[in-house]
Formats: C-alpha cells, sequence, structure tokens
C-alpha cells in the first residue's frame, strides 16, 4: 500500500482537499470521503454510466478515474445541478417527461445530458440516444428519458 | 362499499399526476442502501468459489488476517457453530450460506472478510487460501438426470438423484385421447435461456446491530421487507420484535430482490458478533454470477389442432433447471409458478403440463424475473405454438388467433387447467393492434419484398397473464399468507400518511396509491404522504413482485380509504341532522339528497373527528388498517404486433415497429402505466435479442460483467407504440389488474414469432433466444441466403 496523499478538487464549486490513497476511484471520493451520495455505482466494468460526472465540464465515469486524476479540476455531480432559480431544465425534463422509475440510473443520466446539450443544444432524437448509449436504464426503456432531454433542450432554447 | 363515481379531486384514479419520488431522485437525494454511511461501519466481502463443483479439503485465511484492517474472516465452519452454516430457501430447500464440504457452482459464497474498509476487505480476498479437489461438473440438466450423473446435493441425506421435483397439472388422458384423434399436431423444442434482471442497483445491506438494545437494523436491498423480516427472525433466531427491515429506494428489483442472499445473512450475523455496522454490497459480476437469475426452462409443446386452425389441446413438458439449490422464489405449492397457465387466452378442451426441476452445477434460482411465478415461460411456449400452428395450417396468424380465443361472454373462464380467468376481450386488444401496426398492408408489402428476395417478418403475441397473488388459500410464502394490507391515518387538517406493505422499487407507490386514496375518499393525492418499506413503520405484507402491488396492497388502499369514507359519511349525517343514506358522495363532498346546499366536505368531517361531540359510540381519530386477501387473480391481456426487417449480409434484425395493445383494466395513472410498458418491453427485447446467462463445460459462467452480458441500450432499443382497452377485473374494489409484467411476459415471444415468420419461406421454424445476428445469419446462411 503506497503512501497517501493530499489532493485538491472543486465539486460543485467548492474546493475540497482530502487525503488519500492514490488509488482511489473518484466515485469513492464523491461518494465516501465528500458524502454526496447522489452518484451511485452500478458495474464495475466501466459499462453502465451510473457513476457519470462532469470534470471540467466533459462527462466521466467516475469509477474509472483516480481520485487524483481530479487534482486540481472542477467535478460536477447531481447535486449541482439545481440553482439558486431552481431546479436545471435537465432535472425539469427528467420530471415533466417521466424519465426515471426507480431513480438509480438517473443522476448519471442527468449529467451526461447535460454535457450533451452544452456541446449540442439541439440535438435529434438519434444523437440523443447516442449520446446517452454509455448509460444504461432497466426501466424506463429510454422513450421519456429522450423526451425528458427534448424538453430540457426546448426550455434551455427558450431562456437562452 | 362500491367503488366512488368517476371523482374530479385532484389526482384521482385516471389522472396523470407527475411522481412525487421524482423530487428527491432527480436532486440526488435519493436514499439507496449503498448510501448507507454509519459511524464506525465495516465492511464485508465475500470469497467466492472458482470452480462450479470441487471438495474443500481446507481453508486458510491466515494470510488474509494478517493484512491491514482485517477483523475478521468468516468460514462455513464459523457459522455451524451458529447453526448458520445453512439456510432454507423460500422453495423449502437448504441453501449453503458459505460452502463447508465442497462448492456446487461458480461463485458461490465460501469465506467472507470483514475489515475497516471495503478496499481492504477486496485486498484480502486475494489472501484466502482454499485447497479444493474439483469435481465432475454437470451444466446440462438433461445430463443431470442420467443415472450415473454425479450427485450434486450430497449433503442432503438419502439423496441419490439431483431431481428436485415432478409437478403436474391438467388431465394427461383426456389429453392423450385428444392428441391421438388430432388431424393436426404440432410441435416444438424449445430453450427460454437462463437471464439474470439485473436492476442497476445491485443486492446489498447494511446490518446494524444496537448492542445496548438488542435490536437488529438491517438496512436491505428488499421487495419484501415484512416477510424478511421474519425469516431472518426464523432463520437467525432473532426476537422479531428486535429486527427491522428498512427497505429504502431501492434502484429496480424485477424479482432479483425477493430473495434472501448468504450475503445478508453473514453480514448480520458479523454485525450481531462484532456489535459494530456491516455493509455489504455486491459488485455487478457478483449480482451477475451469484443472485437470482431467471428463466432456464427446457420446454417440450405440442397442439392439437384440427385442420381449420380449431386448437383442441395442449400439452408441455419441461425440464426446469433450478441450479444447485433450489433458490426459486414462487409461493410454497407451486413449484413451477403458475405454469400452467399455458393456455394462455385461448379455449381448449383439454391440456396437460408436467414439469421436473432438476439441480446443476449452477447458481440457485429461478427468481421470477419481473414475472408472476412462470407465468413469462408459459406465455412464451403458447404463443410460439401458435405461430407454428399457423405456419403449419397456412391460417393467417392473427386469424389463428381470433378463432382461438376465449370469447367475453365466456368468463369467468374456467382454463382445463383450473384457473378461473376474471374478464377478458381479447378480439378487442387483437383489433386495435391489427389497426394501429396498419396489418393488411403490412402482409401486402411483406409479399412483395418476398418476391424481391428481401426479408421482413410480422410476429404475434396474444397473451393472457395470471397476477396479483393473492388468494391465501392456495399461495403463501413461507407459511405467510400471500395478503396484503395499508393503513391510513388522516390527521385534523385533512392531510394525512398512508402505510403499505408493500414496496416500491420504481413503480411510483409514493403517487398512485394516494391517487386510490383521492379517488375513494376525496382527499388530492398531494394531501397523502405515502410510506413504506420499514417494518417499524408500516402493516405487515408480502412485497412487491409478481404485478402483486396493485391487485393486493392497492385493494387495501381502496377498501381502508371506503371504510373511512363510512366513518366520515356517519359524521357527515351527525353534523347535517340527517340519515348517513340520506347522503350521497361525490368528490369530496357529502350533500343531502334533494337538499344541494346541505354539505360538509369530507375534510370538515374529518377535522370534527377530532373535536368533541361525535355521535353517541363513536371513537375520536381517523384511521383504520385494511388486510386484503384476494378472492381470485387478476388475468392482464393484450395483443402485441412485431415487426421486423432482416439484413440479409449481416442477419441483424431491426424493430421496425412494435405496438402493444395492453388491457390491464382500471388504471390509476396512465401516465406510469405507460412507463411501466415501455420498460417492460425494452427487457423483453434485451431477453429476446440480446441477453444470456452461459456456462462453459466446466461450469465457467459467461456473462458475468455488463461486457458480457448485455442489456439494451438507449441505441439498440426501439420505439413503441402503445395501445389500450379496459376490461376492468369484477372483482378487484378498483377493478385494476397490475401491468408491471405483461410487456416482459407478453414482448419475447413477439419478436421472436416475427423473426421466425421472416424466415419462415426458407424453413426456419424455430430460433431458441436470444436472437443475435450471428444466430439468425447461421440460419440464413444453412438455408443457402447468406454468403460465407
Amino acid at each position: 500500500m503506497s503512501d497517501k496523499t493530499v489532493v485538491t478538487v472543486t465539486v460543485n464549486g467548492e474546493e475540497h482537499e482530502a487525503l488519500i490513497e492514490p488509488r482511489l476511484l473518484l466515485v469513492h471520493l464523491i461518494r465516501e470521503s465528500l458524502h454526496l451520495t447522489g452518484t451511485h455505482i452500478g458495474c464495475d466494468t466501466s459499462s453502465c454510466g451510473t457513476c457519470t460526472v462532469l470534470l471540467d465540464g466533459r462527462p466521466v465515469k467516475s469509477c474509472t478515474v483516480l481520485a487524483v486524476q481530479a487534482n486540481g479540476r472542477a467535478v460536477s455531480t447531481v447535486e449541482g445541478l439545481e440553482g439558486p432559480d431552481g431546479l436545471h431544465p435537465v432535472q425539469e425534463g427528467f420530471k415533466e417527461e417521466h424519465g426515471l422509475q426507480c431513480g438509480y440510473c438517473t443522476p448519471g443520466m442527468m449529467m451526461t445530458s447535460v454535457a450533451l446539450l452544452a456541446e449540442n443544444p439541439d440535438p435529434s432524437e438519434q444523437e440523443i440516444r447516442e449520446a446517452i448509449s454509455g448509460n444504461l436504464c432497466r426501466c424506463t426503456g429510454y422513450v421519456n428519458i429522450v423526451k425528458a432531454v427534448q424538453y430540457a433542450a426546448a426550455k434551455e432554447g427558450v431562456t437562452a | 362499499m362500491t367503488a366512488a363515481t368517476e371523482s374530479t379531486v385532484q389526482g384521482a384514479i385516471g389522472q396523470s399526476p407527475k411522481r412525487v419520488e421524482d423530487d428527491r431522485f432527480i436532486r440526488g437525494r435519493g436514499s439507496y442502501v449503498d448510501d448507507v454511511q454509519l459511524p464506525g461501519m465495516l465492511f464485508m466481502a465475500i470469497y467466492r468459489s472458482p470452480f462450479a463443483h470441487a471438495t474443500i479439503n481446507s481453508i486458510d485465511c491466515s494470510r488474509a488476517l494478517a493484512m491491514p484492517g482485517v477483523l475478521a474472516c468468516i468460514t462455513g465452519k464459523d457459522l455451524e457453530a451458529h447453526g448458520l452454516a445453512w439456510m432454507p430457501t423460500l422453495a423449502g430447500d437448504t441453501q449453503a450460506v458459505l460452502a463447508t464440504d465442497k462448492v456446487r457452482f461458480q461463485g458461490q459464497e465460501v469465506v467472507c472478510v470483514i475489515a475497516k474498509t471495503q478496499y481492504q476487505a477486496e485486498d484480502a480476498l486475494e489472501g484466502i487460501d482454499v485447497d479444493y479437489d474439483p469435481l465432475p461438473v454437470i451444466v446440462d440438466p438433461k445430463r443431470a438426470m442420467d443415472a450415473d450423473a454425479p450427485i450434486i446435493r450430497s449433503d442432503l441425506e438419502g439423496k441419490a438423484d439431483n431431481h428436485i421435483f415432478t409437478w403436474e397439472s391438467g388431465d394427461a388422458d383426456a389429453t392423450d385421447r385428444v392428441f391421438r384423434e388430432a388431424d393436426v399436431v404440432v410441435k416444438l423444442d424449445t430453450l427460454y435461456p437462463r437471464i439474470h434482471p439485473a436492476p442497476m442497483e445491485t443486492c446489498g445491506c447494511v446490518s446494524d446491530y444496537n448492542t445496548a438494545t438488542g435490536k437488529m437494523t438491517v438496512h436491505l436491498t428488499s421487495q419484501a421487507p415484512h416477510a424478511h423480516r421474519t425469516l431472518f427472525a426464523l432463520v437467525a433466531g432473532l426476537p422479531e420484535q428486535k429486527i427491522r427491515i428498512i427497505s429504502p429506494d431501492v434502484g429496480g428489483g424485477f424479482g432479483n430482490k425477493v430473495p434472501i442472499y448468504p450475503g445478508y445473512v453473514v453480514a448480520t450475523a458479523a454485525s450481531l458478533l462484532i456489535g459494530k455496522p456491516v455493509k455489504w454490497i455486491e459488485s455487478r459480476s457478483e449480482n451477475l454470477i451469484s443472485t437470482g437469475f431467471a428463466r432456464d426452462y427446457h420446454m417440450s409443446g405440442e397442439i392439437a389442432a384440427t385442420k381449420d386452425g380449431q386448437m383442441l389441446a395442449l400439452r408441455a413438458n419441461v425440464l426446469a433447471d433450478h441450479g444447485a439449490f433450489n433458490a426459486q422464489a414462487q409461493p410454497s405449492k407451486w413449484p413451477a409458478g403458475f405454469f400452467n397457465i399455458a393456455t394462455g387466452s385461448y379455449d381448449f378442451q383439454a391440456a396437460y403440463c408436467k414439469v421436473d426441476g432438476v439441480y446443476t452445477n449452477k447458481a440457485p434460482g429461478g427468481i421470477a424475473y419481473r414475472c408472476s411465478f412462470r407465468v413469462t415461460e408459459a406465455a412464451y411456449l403458447i404463443e410460439r405454438l401458435v405461430e407454428n400452428l399457423a405456419l403449419e395450417t397456412g391460417i393467417d396468424a392473427a386469424e389463428i388467433r381470433r378463432r382461438n380465443f376465449i370469447k367475453p361472454d365466456q368468463f369467468p373462464y374456467r382454463s382445463p387447467m383450473g384457473w378461473e380467468y376474471d374478464s377478458g376481450d381479447y378480439e378487442k386488444a387483437l383489433d386495435i393492434a391489427l389497426d394501429l401496426v396498419g396489418y393488411d398492408e403490412l402482409r401486402t408489402e411483406q409479399a412483395a419484398k418476398r418476391e424481391r428476395g428481401e426479408i421482413m417478418g410480422i410476429g404475434f403475441s396474444s397473451f393472457t397473464e395470471i397476477v396479483g397473488a393473492g388468494m391465501s388459500k392456495i399461495c403463501d410464502i413461507a407459511g405467510l399468507a400471500m395478503i396484503d394490507s395499508a393503513e391510513l391515518r388522516i390527521h385534523p387538517t385533512g392531510k394525512g400518511v398512508l402505510k403499505l406493505g408493500v414496496q416500491s422499487q420504481g413503480q411510483g407507490h409514493e403517487t398512485t396509491f394516494a391517487q386510490i386514496v383521492a379517488n375513494e375518499l376525496g382527499i388530492p393525492s398531494e394531501d397523502i404522504a405515502v410510506e413504506h418499506g420499514d417494518t417499524d413503520h408500516t402493516p405487515y405484507g408480502l412485497g412487491t413482485y409478481a404485478s402483486r402491488s396493485t391487485p393486493t396492497g392497492g385493494a387495501a388502499t381502496a377498501i381502508v380509504a371506503r371504510k373511512l369514507r363510512e366513518k366520515a359519511r356517519q359524521i357527515a349525517a351527525h353534523l347535517l341532522e340527517c340519515a348517513p343514506d340520506d347522503l350521497e358522495f361525490d368528490s369530496g363532498t357529502f350533500s343531502v339528497k334533494g337538499s344541494p346546499d346541505r354539505v360538509k366536505t369530507v375534510q370538515e368531517c374529518i377535522f370534527a373527528a377530532y373535536q368533541a361531540g361525535l355521535p353517541d359510540g363513536m371513537e375520536n381519530g381517523f384511521e383504520d388498517v385494511t388486510y386484503y386477501d384476494a378472492p381470485e387473480m387478476t388475468y392482464p391481456f393484450g395483443t402485441y404486433v412485431c415487426v421486423v426487417d432482416v439484413d440479409k449480409g449481416t442477419g441483424q434484425v431491426k424493430v421496425r415497429k412494435f405496438v402493444a395493445v395492453d388491457d390491464c383494466g382500471t388504471r390509476i395513472n396512465p401516465m406510469i402505466v405507460d412507463g411501466q410498458i415501455h420498460g417492460g418491453l425494452t427487457q423483453g427485447f434485451g431477453t429476446a435479442m440480446m441477453e444470456l446467462i452461459s456456462f462453459d463445460e466446466d461450469g465457467n459462467c459467461f456473462g458475468g460483467n455488463f461486457m458480457d452480458y448485455l442489456i439494451p441500450t438507449a441505441v439498440e432499443s426501439p420505439s413503441w407504440t402503445l395501445g389500450e382497452c379496459t376490461t376492468p377485473s369484477p372483482h378487484h374494489p378498483i377493478g385494476a389488474k397490475g401491468v408491471g409484467e405483461s410487456p416482459t411476459v407478453g414482448s419475447p415471444q413477439a419478436f421472436v414469432n416475427a423473426v421466425v415468420d421472416a424466415l419462415s419461406p426458407y424453413g426456419v421454424t424455430n430460433m431458441d433466444m436470444p436472437l443475435s445476428a450471428h444466430k439468425v445469419w447461421k440460419a440464413l446462411r444453412d438455408a443457402g441466403v447468406s454468403d460465407e
């Protein structure tokens, strides 16, 4: 076991310093050290996307990123989506369009959707389906998730 | 007591209010078991067998015990000292908690490591040394039945074979007689393969023993927290009042979270012995290789019919692979579940089925994956057979179904294998589906394509389900009657709490059950908080699976609300100085017949219930509880039509259109019903096209992670066209039948029938799931259609 190391990570705009083992996964830093349990774990092969967070604005599977790789960088999780003006349009879309059932994949799915819309504010259905293809959902069949992203795109288009 | 008239109250039945549970989920504020973090909490990891069948000579944990943070290594021998090395299964068998004598499947639990951190616990697995002598492995259930097959369950006294049970239903002689005289007999041998529910959240627990109070709190991924509490009491000998099961937010269940798994037992025992909380969360690989597989039914079915396609008799023989321990989750008296619903939507003269369960060196099960106890396998068999009968007789696949449907005036209908169907209008569902899909045009298009050598298919499934167990006279689990309950307490201001014995894993109970109260009692659904999943704070129930929540817990909710409506009526009559029978109730308001200006709202009556001056003999307060024992099962049905195009060069199957017409009786929240259907259809698509747990001859599991066990992503998943009809259940208080499982039960055979239809010009009459591109391409190559 190697010696512990200090990392400084800005999570949802707040800077955190943590003394960690170098092998610690980012998802465990977020969940266990920072107690932000909205980011979930669904597999051990980087297949399910349940643990998706944004690292400097880009979606990553936080089970496949070492916490030390996030040192000095900015992480966004589901807990940071809601702002002073209320829900993020993606959050609103998931509720309005019934884009979730058990809720377990939802945070990762929403983070991927946020990243998609930042890059492509008006995606087609096919583009949405491809963008979320690294995020598995076992409940919804994706139909209403696609609608939720479309809802957010329309809403952001109006507010932009 | 009867149903309220159509209510205009906010959230009443038929409205689609947005889900109240979403407010926490979209903020990342759900509370799943792995989110539980307690002071001093320890972590458990499980060392599992690499062999499918091997004698254990010795277990040496000394290297692991010397590793950082490791507090204990628990073996089967340690558990033996407490009488916990073996546990009963829900199917009346026993299952090793930790292996003592030998291992019987790859991935079986052998040693549990308790450490201060999860990383340390998992590191220590490398320090466990087990000396094995490998034994011959049985992966084929047919081989398991051979007289010279090695005995897997040598632990069972006197056990000289691998046979678990034989179960029969129907009249064999009468069925044979019809077969002997029939014009046409079609036969189908098919495997419904081993698959896994694979909810996005794996199984796990945090067991928290309080050494001061002697109370054991278990945060558990449980679809049946009350039943699990009782089983913990029976198995571990803990006093039941000192066990609290909290099944918080559960990240999908689909049957996977019905059984009790060894990890729960050991983590709980460890917490009891160490006096600290112990967390055990499965990895995905552990989930797929060791817990709760489904199906694995080797089925042989036959239909006897006349030349013009009149179906006369059904005969089925099944070899059921239950793995190393019979750990299936079915009602106790039903070793093959409700497989004898296999006559489906059709009016047969006679039917007979026989199911043999066997042990193999595979993970134990099988659970009812989004399925009411083997109805999925039964629905698959009958709908595949009907497809082949259509091919054999040359009668159109829709028409042959229409000719054989049980007719609306035959309900209640007694099936030849003994079920009493409550209600149905099968032809109506078929007609709506044909209209939505544009059937005549599709057959015209198909004929033209066939002329050009293009491959297109249309597949049907006109399924009937049996759900809502239900019926304590025939259904229990571990002796516990399959009832369910609801407790309703309304506070003085007219807002209150509904507590349920059932438990949600994404079904939206916190929304829909409040809607039942809104409908029956006239209180807006947004004024009712729904609680479930905590055994200290909810009435007893058998849990949520087999589409039973609405049929049982939903019925209990309607009835308890009606009881309180009657109390409100008595109070209203007292306040309005009239007889209770002189009052009409509509949407939360009592009015005196003939004097519509003399009214009391239900909220006024509730406030009065907490005041002085009630009618003589009436107690204060406004609460009640109901335990509901369903008089009959409910029988949802529907017709699904799948249209596929097949690429000749690659064997790729493209689902062009899929129409699903469901009749689940009364729909409480249409938005949620549609969402359930979308999800179930997608799981059915996964079953038909992608998902498979298979083994090599040494019992190595293929499909032990999400790189090998493929579940549908947004890219493969088809879009769905939904239609509906509504035939209420005559015996359910609100006429609802349950819908969660219909799409998983009904859809796989529609995909397969579509591909068989597509390939039928080339002599193909069967393909077993999953229909991978490679499998389809091989069939086309064998038929000389595709090149090498």
